[in-house]
């Protein structure tokens, strides 16, 4: 399986949501914000450093911190 | 009485729907945290009449800041709840839907953003929504007004929900799931060149260039609009105002009414700016310096605001918030504050530690000058020439980045993540921002103009006891080697203690030298005024309001030492 973090995609790229790991909370969190196993996503823009990654989902886009968008797991589409 | 809560995910339109509902205005935007505190009001729903309350945004009944608690905290007065849903976030917003049914609440829908859905090619099927949750659904728009007389019409219909059979996360995802397959259809949409434009504002590079461009615009925007209003409308109004001030001052004759009322006399004339008295200065400063600024600063953050940008905005500025210990969120509450510090102060809530709320809040308080410290940085400096304007606001923005790292580093507390829903872009609407600026101003007069009143009045009276001048001559030595400056500038700073404004119309007087003024202005910007100081004791507490107030001094005394050493 071609499986990956999220913060390891380019700008532009797209891929399915297969896990997120992390605690109940964290995944709450994520879940409520629409980003769920099964969902494609869409890296609208990568910051440098520590900086935050902007993704789409379901036509609707999402700040979040690098360190949240390590623990979300995807795999790529073709 | 029963209570009727307004709940919701962030940015779905609560605050426009309460509007609707009750005719009480409330600060609505296009970006989610935008009420940080819940506002009262009444409806009368079938000769009932119904407290009705406009909570703050909440993902989910498990809060993640403050602003969030206060929304769950409400959720127990509530007899009814009016769960408000963004139709293009169905599938995000019906968590919260599901968790208060769970809390066995009686809840009807408000469909919000019904048009923005269809216009996106998103359909949902109201009538199998309803026979799924066991609730009443209305399809509303709240900026328009459509479907709020069947949302009231409807209220009647909740009831308390049946225990659900749900007992655990998974088996509420797969019931959201379940409910979104079934009533759902979207159209599939290719992405279009407007879309990449769109992005083009987010992205690192083309972002940071968007951003710049955009804040020096709006910047400009401000500038061009005040100076206009101050040249063509305040400036012409007050010179017909001086001749029938001047007949009054004359028929009063001298005298503590005159003194009060008018003021001193410079050089036998009414002075707007040096007299003092109620009805010149305690008119002039408001009316003809400060809010010309205010005015056209409100409107253009309506815009701002309104537009969709400011999410964007934080993105885009996260990295270099995060050198402060707040997240990109925290341009927030640091440009509101540029309004009024105030409101300013209060956003802050929307920051989810303690750490980053007590460093927005101190940013805020030292080293953000608020519309009405701008107006007189502009106002009294501008006459000196724009190196001096562009001294003091260097200094400021100095102070900003030296504090904020400072603080970062001294205090231990982990920054969270940025974590921010995008709204789209819309195009503001006139009418709202029209109203939204007037909401803002009304309020900046009831703050500003009875505190400005009492502060000349207190100033009259003071200087007629001999008070001031015992202040100054005591005052004297400490200022004359800290700063440069005569002791009479110590009555004038400790005004702008009450409000900014005042300080300037006993500055003046004192003929101080260009240098000198820029030192005076700048050490007294580090100060806020009374207003903030009280809203910064309700929000951080006795103790720390101690270290602010210990912090301000400092940071006087450096900065203000610093300048005169380089400028005098």
């Amino acid at each position: 399986m071609n499986e990956k973090s999220v913060i390891q995609l380019q700008q532009g790229e797209l891929a399915t949501v297969v896990a997120l790991h992390g605690g109940h909370v964290f995944q709450q969190r994520l879940r409520s914000a629409g980003i769920k196993e099964g969902k494609t996503v869409r890296i609208v823009a990568s910051y440098p450093f520590s900086g935050p990654l902007v993704v789409e989902i379901d036509g609707r886009q999402i700040t979040l911190g690098k360190g949240m968008a390590q623990r979300i797991i995807v795999a790529m589409e073709k | 009485m029963k209570t009727i809560v307004l709940m919701g995910d962030p940015n779905v339109g609560k605050s426009v729907l309460f509007s609707r509902l009750t005719g009480v205005d409330v600060i609505a935007s296009n970006y989610p945290g935008t009420t940080v505190d819940y506002s009262k009001g009444r409806i009368i729903l079938k000769e009932d009449a119904f407290e009705i309350i406009d909570a703050p945004g909440t993902y989910s009944l498990s809060p993640t800041n403050k602003a969030e608690e206060v929304a769950v905290s409400l959720l127990d007065k509530a007899d009814v709840v009016v769960n408000v849903i963004d139709a293009t976030s169905l599938e995000r917003c019906l968590l919260l839907t599901v968790e208060l049914l769970e809390k066995r609440k009686p809840v009807i829908i408000a469909l919000n953003m019904w048009d923005e859905a269809q216009h996106l090619g998103i359909t949902i099927n109201v009538n199998e929504l309803e026979n799924l949750l066991g609730i009443p659904v209305v399809p509303t728009v709240a900026i328009t007004g459509e479907g709020i007389s069947e949302l009231m019409q409807r209220m009647d219909e909740v009831h308390i929900p049946k225990q659900s059979t749900v007992t655990n996360d998974d088996q509420i995802w797969t019931r959201i799931g379940h409910i979104v397959r079934t009533v759902q259809t979207i159209a599939h949409r290719h992405h279009t060149f407007r879309d990449r434009l769109v992005d083009a504002t987010v992205k690192p590079g083309t972002g940071i260039l968007t951003a710049m461009v955009i804040l020096f615009a709006l910047f400009w925007l401000v500038r061009l609009l005040s100076e206009g209003m101050i040249r063509y409308c305040a400036e012409p109004v007050f010179k017909l105002y001086h001749g029938p001030i001047t007949t009054l001052s004359n028929w009063l004759g001298p005298g503590f009414l005159r003194e009060i009322l008018v003021g001193k006399l410079i050089n036998g004339n009414v002075d707007f700016v040096q007299s003092m008295g109620i009805l010149t200065t305690g008119l002039f400063m408001p009316f003809g310096m400060v809010l010309p600024y205010i005015i056209a600063f409100y409107l253009v953050l309506a815009l701002l605001e309104d537009s969709g940008y400011l999410p964007r905005l934080a993105t885009v500025t996260d990295n270099f918030f995060h050198k402060f210990g707040m997240h990109g969120h925290g341009i927030l509450p640091v440009l509101l504050g540029l309004g009024c510090k105030v409101p300013g102060v209060l956003a802050s809530r929307s920051l989810e530690t303690r750490k980053q709320r007590f460093i927005a809040i101190m940013l805020i308080g030292i080293a953000i000058p608020c519309a009405a410290q701008t107006a007189v940085i502009f106002g009294v400096l501008g006459h000196h020439g724009m190196r001096y304007v562009a001294i003091v606001l260097g200094t400021l923005a100095s102070v900003f980045i030296l504090l904020g790292l400072l603080l970062n580093r001294s205090l231990q507390e982990e920054c969270p993540e940025l974590f921010l829903h995008i709204p789209p872009y819309r195009r503001p609407g006139w009418s709202a921002v029209v109203k939204k600026t007037w909401m803002r101003v009304r309020w900046f007069l009831a703050e500003a103009l009875p505190l400005l009143f009492l502060g000349v009045l207190m100033a009259g009276i003071l200087d007629t006891l001999g008070f001031i001048e015992k202040i100054a001559s005591f005052a004297t030595p400490f200022m004359k080697t800290c700063f440069g400056l005569p002791g009479e500038a110590v009555p004038a700073l400790m005004s702008g203690l009450l409000r900014k404004e005042l300080a300037i119309g006993m500055l003046v007087p004192l003929n101080l030298t260009s240098a000198q003024m820029t030192i005076a202005i700048t050490v007294f910007s580090f100060f806020p005024c009374i207003a903030t100081f009280g809203v910064m004791w309700k929000e951080l507490g006795g103790k720390d309001l101690i270290k602010a107030v210990v912090i301000m001094i400092l940071t006087a005394l450096l900065a203000g030492g610093l300048l005169r050493l380089l400028l005098i």
